[in-house]
């Protein structure tokens, strides 16, 4: 593209706007088609749809492993992927700052591409606005997400019953930390990614298995703590989870004691929590196990009883505690 | 009261030093260890390192402390050595 | 972790948190806390002095493993905790001037002032209030804005005063005049001594504060022994350290010795670190100092030496606040370790984690806080 920078004149619906769509947008997503109408005509497959959305902020807008871009088309495809969808489509609008440079516009974009790519998924409508320099750290993107629920696939969080398991597809937090040190607001620094990835591939191998899956989520803000206290509160499960066997990176531990944060409180962008039923965690486990995103699957806990909802972390030594929501946010003490 | 990591030196110059803490790293401020050296562990506290860890005593510690846990009548086997 | 070639040093310090060794360890401290309940008729009443201690405790989970063969009484060690209404309250009035950057420590932000919190004040009234890891990141964050005022919100025990001295040191070496601190500091001593003296709870022995003995050293607290006749037990903050210290203690109480040993040997030495408290000693004396309800407390805190006048933000922004508003909370019998943090009537209902009515429910090292969170299950 000619501009080096994005600016307002980007945002007016002339010539310029049409070049950065034809140039930026269109080529990488494909979309040439529906692009000439003002919707995305598609047609209505059977069964039931998911419909979500999200806008995405991230700061900085390259982290290690992840950019806005990546984030904004997994996070999407993960909430229709733990939702028991098939995602299908999604649409992306983005707000840019006057003078974003294109090139960084275009990494996003093509990491948008790419992403959507791993899970079949086609970014099929978008629109762009330009902002004043300075007022949102960059580029803002939304995307919804249209997926599929295919009816001899459900899930079925009324069926959680005693003795279910309670399943995470990886160690935890790793989002959180690489953002906290691309940040370098605390001085922290580590090597390790983000886990920023798309879950679909790797649920739809679990589904492949036929196993009984009753509910999932991503433990996103607000961590795994966060993910187990909805669904307790939600489906009045109430949720006993083993400390040592929540799998946790050594780096991320490093940040937690060095800050004094709880990890199980930290975002992760590429895990799912699986409560499946107890005969089947075995090949859950196993189906995870043999891809790439799930490699280090753990069973973390059980469901041990119905009625009012609550988490229970039992420690090494054999006592419990309770799993609160998080307290407004994690602060570094030194107490 | 405070909180504090032990995390391994893996740079220094005159004021500060690089510490690793499980993978993960740290600037931290040596004004108060002033002899401490690359590979050394030090306890970190507030971004300075307040003390360097002792390896004889570390290592004497944890054996004192398996110590008290065999303290148990001989003979019982215990549920983590099953 | 587990196949990684690892040094001894590294292997010792995983030791430390081994869960194998920590179910051993706990039986032998419930063989002996049972022994001293069949001498006594009671169990033991140890103090935690240390905060840090509350909360390890509390979350390792050897506290509810204990209940009932052990009384673990929560100590007055937690800084924000012990901090005096008046204080938080000019601190928060302060953040509320014109033009200035305060720095806190993370623990700060949301204890409850009489009327609003720094936290509130930066939400509701745009005061510029910016949690950093490290009192050098606020003098950094001063080197940078030669325009603004910087006060670092001086909170701590012995660990950390003689990190806020290094900051002093910082910026002293810089040239620069827009950094202050805002000293609010506690000796352990005094309290320790203010405690047993006053006789209002019975304690058996003490776990005494790891992190505060790596700067005064286990001479530090030979007091205890000498002029108490208390034993004390100077205790690392993970689960090992924690069991293997209350297990020395028992040995100690039961022996009927009343004595002070260093069970943290690999980063506390007899005579501390002299090098930490020779900086907080040219920068800093001891003054009297308020401590929540408890009055002020004879030479139990650290200010500024007439000569570094200039880094004093109390000097610097005189700031006035009224009398603290009563309310109903009972931190201050919290941390002398007089009632358990239920016996509260606000715990748990006006007074939460989300809502706290005093600052023992807002720092996670307060004692409300960690029987909140984890003991309420």
């Amino acid at each position: 593209m000619s501009s080096q920078q994005v600016s307002l004149e980007h945002g007016e619906g002339g010539e310029l706007s049409h070049k950065l769509l034809r140039e930026v947008f269109v080529s990488r997503f494909g979309h040439a088609e529906e692009s000439k109408w003002d919707a995305a005509r598609l047609a209505v497959p059977e069964g039931r749809i998911a419909l979500t959305t999200d806008t995405f902020t991230l700061q900085p807008l390259f982290v290690n492993g992840c950019n806005i871009g990546k984030l904004a088309v997994a996070g999407t495809v993960n909430d229709l992927t733990v939702s028991g969808a098939v995602p299908r489509y999604l649409t992306a609008g983005f707000v840019i700052e006057e003078g974003f440079p294109v090139r960084d516009l275009v990494t996003i974009v093509d990491a948008m591409a790419a992403e959507a790519q791993k899970s079949g998924v086609r970014i099929v409508a978008g629109d762009t606005k330009i902002v004043k320099r300075g007022t949102i750290g960059g580029v803002i993107i939304n995307t919804a997400g249209v997926g599929v629920i295919p009816p001899e696939f459900d899930l079925h969080p009324e069926a959680m019953r005693e003795g279910d398991a309670v399943i995470v597809s990886g160690p935890i937090g790793d989002h959180a930390v690489a953002v906290l040190a691309a940040r370098g607001e605390l001085g922290v620094m580590t090597d390790l990614p983000s886990d920023c990835t798309s879950l679909y591939p790797m649920i739809r191998r679990v589904r492949e298995t036929g196993a009984a899956i009753r509910f999932m989520r991503d433990p996103t803000r607000g961590g795994l703590a966060t993910a187990l206290v909805e669904i307790a509160e939600d489906f009045g499960a109430e949720i006993e989870i083993e400390q040592e066997a929540v799998p946790i990176r050594p780096e991320v531990e490093g940040v937690c004691e060095i800050l004094g944060y709880d990890p199980l409180y930290f975002a992760s962008e590429g895990k799912a929590v699986l409560i499946v039923a107890e005969a089947d965690a075995p090949r859950v486990l196993q189906a995870l196990r043999e891809t790439e995103e799930g490699k280090e699957a753990a069973v973390i806990g059980r469901i041990v009883g119905r009625g009012e909802g609550k988490v229970l972390l039992k420690s090494a030594l054999g006592s419990r505690r309770r799993v609160l929501r998080l307290q407004g946010m994690q602060l570094p003490r030194i107490c | 009261m405070c909180v504090g990591v032990p995390g391994k030196v893996i740079e220094r110059d005159e004021y500060t030093a690089i510490v690793e803490v499980m993978g993960s790293r740290m600037k931290v401020g040596i004004i108060l260890v002033p002899d401490v050296q690359v590979g050394d562990y030090v306890l970190v506290h507030a971004g300075k390192a307040l003390q360097i860890v002792d390896e004889e005593y570390a290592r004497a510690s944890v054996e004192a402390w398996a110590l008290i846990g065999e303290l148990r009548e001989q003979g019982v086997l215990e549920e983590s050595d099953r | 972790m587990d196949t990684a070639v690892r040094s001894p040093l590294a292997a010792a310090l995983a030791q430390t948190k081994d869960p194998v060794l920590a179910r051993r360890l706990l039986d032998r401290v419930k063989d002996l806390a049972e022994r001293f309940i069949a001498r006594h008729g009671r169990p033991a009443a140890i103090m935690e002095v240390c905060g840090s201690h509350t909360h390890a405790l509390a979350e390792t989970g050897v506290k509810d493993a204990l209940r009932g063969a052990v009384r673990l009484i929560s100590g007055p060690g937690c800084p924000v905790c012990v901090t005096d209404q008046a204080e938080i309250d000019a601190m928060i009035a302060l953040a509320e001037g014109q033009g200035r950057i305060i720095a806190t420590f993370g623990d700060m932000l949301r204890v409850p002032g009489s009327r609003g919190s720094l936290m509130k004040a930066k939400v509701e009234k745009g005061a510029d209030v910016r949690v950093v890891y490290s009192p050098s990141d606020a003098v950094r964050i001063a080197a940078e804005h030669p325009d603004r005022e910087v006060i670092f919100l001086g909170v701590g025990f012995e660990t950390t005063i003689p990190i806020l001295a290094a900051a002093v040191a910082e910026a002293e070496a810089l040239g620069l005049r827009n950094f202050s601190l805002w000293m609010s500091t506690n000796l352990v001593e005094p309290v320790m001594r203010h405690l047993l003296e006053s006789g209002e709870v019975r304690i058996d022995g003490f776990l005494l504060p790891g992190h505060v003995a790596t700067v005064i050293g286990r001479q530090g607290f030979l007091f205890l022994a000498e002029e108490y006749r208390k034993p004390g037990v100077i205790a690392g903050f993970e689960v090992n350290e924690l069991l293997s210290s209350l297990y020395l203690l028992l040995e100690l109480l039961l022996a009927g010795r009343a004595e002070v040993l260093n069970n943290y040997p690999s980063v506390v030495r007899e005579d501390g670190n002299p090098a930490a408290r020779r900086l907080m000693e040219r920068y800093f004396v001891p003054v009297d100092q308020p401590w929540r309800e408890m009055g002020i407390i004879p030479q139990s805190g650290m200010d500024f030496r007439e000569a570094y006048a200039r880094f004093d933000a109390k000097r610097k922004f005189p700031v006035r606040v009224g009398k603290p508003k009563p309310t109903a909370c009972r931190c201050g019998e919290v941390i002398r370790g007089l009632i358990e943090p239920d016996a509260c009537p606000l715990f748990g209902r006006a007074c939460t984690p989300e809502h706290a009515i005093g600052p023992c429910m807002v720092s996670s090292e307060g004692a409300c806080a960690a029987h909140y969170k984890y003991l309420r299950a």
